[in-house]
């Protein structure tokens, strides 16, 4: 891998292309026009502009991101999260046109993007799943005493959905055919495939996930997070290990998440998504995402793996440079994601230029950013500018030091949700592990002061 | 002759999504809380109703345009 093609923006742009450099590989980003001068454009070795600012023109732009990589004398491509990270059909024309792709191969992304066949290889591989209709509900089959088996409530979950959107409640069995029938019309005209399935609803479920690494002959976990703090399905926190985890289900989910990999034979970073059941000490699978995903650093800065590097290393010599007895865990690391929002307004957009950007320095402390002083934070993209993360030896002095961090860092010029991190980070529901994936909108005063 | 204007900024779309029919085209009869476009800004969408009854004479804005809060989306004429 001489020269690497970076298909993203913002912050992940910015790591990507730092890790690049360390390894001696020459970076080429590609740019929106209105983000032709951004930090990432910057950091990188070369530019190319390749659409306008409306990301189906650039970012998302298949075959214009392909020719920017073959006429610029690039080997490779990394998609970072989001964009076209997950895109099947992205992966198979980047190898097709003779560039390396820096993720597992088009087939798995295309098996954990479906969300029922993703389920059944969980099942298979040994990953503890929820009751339900284990795959695709057959617009034949009994509903009604499939739901009695399960239990109620319950999901209707669109096969083609997964990041929180395709997914409708039910209370009691009387709601039950009518959601299933909206959830199949929803499904066929938003994801283009009608397939939903069923699932048991937990209520006050943790999100708890465990990051694998694998080069299609060795397979390893590099231990588990937990983002349990997030908005309408958005991670807000972040931190690695999961806390407040019985071993067993730290045991279990981890192997199983590596067997899982092993399975489909698998070739790059990859997260496991767990739903945990703190009541009933139960953990079950959700999904697989097939990158690298934006809360990687608590994990790297707790087991001082570079995650990107291993990335890069397994699609240019197809080894990863860990073996599984390799990997320690040290002390605690919190991420939190500092979006350009107004907390005290809903949490609207706040896009805008920035006029003033200090951030803390400490031990333990890094930043991961996509804009600087003077950046302009666009309208057409997501409203996430850094991430702050702290690392120390207990969860104790990780909330203190992310407390201390948050307090020394300041952005004037755009609104932030550096106001509700504090906030999040000093109740005592967090420090208690006593919140859930749904904590944020059952708080209403958030941000009055205590 | 009547303004809709947009309460706040982003990127206008006539649609509710890529290959739908818009939610309203010059010459409709448009009603009080109709929803006429949608602003997306940062991957948030939002609705824009109409406060006017009447007739969409015109849109002052293509698909796809920035717009800023003030900034007249739709002339409507009103009866």
């Amino acid at each position: 891998m001489k020269r690497l093609l970076i298909a993203n923006r913002g912050e992940i742009a910015v790591r990507i292309a730092r890790t690049a450099r360390e390894m001696g590989i020459e970076t080429l980003v590609v740019a929106s026009e209105p983000d032709a001068d951004s930090l990432a454009a910057r950091s990188a070795d070369h530019v190319v502009v390749v659409g306008p600012a409306p990301a189906p023109a650039s970012y998302l732009n298949q075959d214009a991101i392909i020719a920017a990589a073959l006429d610029n004398g690039c080997d490779a491509v990394h998609p970072g999260y989001g964009f076209l990270s997950e895109n099947a059909e992205f992966a198979r024309k980047v190898v097709e046109a003779g560039l390396t792709w820096v993720g597992p191969d088009a087939g798995a992304i295309e098996m954990m993007g479906n969300k029922s066949m993703a389920r059944d290889s969980a099942r298979k591989a040994g990953v503890p799943v929820l009751r339900g209709s284990d795959g695709p509900l057959d617009p034949e089959a009994d509903a009604l005493a499939l739901a009695r088996d399960i239990g109620y409530p319950l999901v209707v979950k669109a096969s083609a959905g997964g990041g929180g959107r395709g997914i409708r409640f039910v209370h009691d069995e009387g709601e039950l055919l009518a959601t299933i029938e909206m959830a199949r019309g929803e499904a066929a005209s938003v994801f283009g495939d009608p397939t939903v399935y069923l699932e048991r609803f937990v209520k006050h479920a943790r999100h708890v996930e465990v990051q694998v690494l694998g080069d299609g002959k060795n397979f390893i976990h590099l231990g588990d997070r937990d983002c349990s703090m997030q908005r309408r399905s958005q991670k807000v926190i972040e931190e690695a290990p999961a806390p407040d985890l019985p071993d067993a289900v730290r045991q279990t989910i981890r192997e199983s998440s590596v067997e899982l990999a092993r399975e489909c034979g698998y070739s790059g970073a990859g997260t496991v998504e767990f739903l945990y059941d703190p009541a009933n000490h139960e953990a079950a699978f959700i999904e697989m995402n097939t990158r690298i995903q934006v809360e990687h650093p608590v994990t790297e800065v707790v087991t001082g793996v570079d995650l990107v590097r291993e990335q890069l290393l397994i699609a240019s010599t197809g080894s990863m440079s860990v073996r599984q007895e390799d990997i320690e865990f040290n002390g605690h690391a919190i991420e939190c994601r500092i979006n350009a929002e107004d907390p005290h307004n809903n949490f609207f957009p706040s896009p805008g230029v920035i006029s003033v950007l200090e951030w803390f320095e400490g031990d333990g402390v890094r930043i991961d950013a996509g804009v600087e002083a003077g950046s302009t934070v666009s309208p057409y993209y997501d409203s996430m500018l850094a991430k702050l993360i702290v690392h120390k030896d207990t969860r104790e002095a990780a909330i203190e030091g992310a407390l201390e961090a948050l307090y020394g860092t300041r952005i004037e010029g755009v609104k932030t949700t550096i106001p509700v991190l504090k906030k999040l980070l000093d109740r005592l529901e967090f420090s208690a592990v006593k919140h859930h994936s749904k904590f944020i909108e059952t708080v209403d005063n958030l941000m009055e002061p205590k | 002759m009547a303004n809709i204007v947009s309460p706040l900024p982003g990127i206008f779309y006539r649609k509710p999504g890529p290959g739908k029919p818009p939610f309203a085209n010059e010459g409709d009869t448009i009603e009080v809380g109709q929803t006429v476009g949608i602003v997306e800004i940062m991957k948030q969408f939002t609705e824009i109703q109409s406060d006017v009854a009447g007739v969409l004479e015109s849109f002052a804005v293509n698909e796809g345009d920035m717009v800023n809060p003030g900034d007249t989306i739709i002339v409507v004429r009103e009866g």
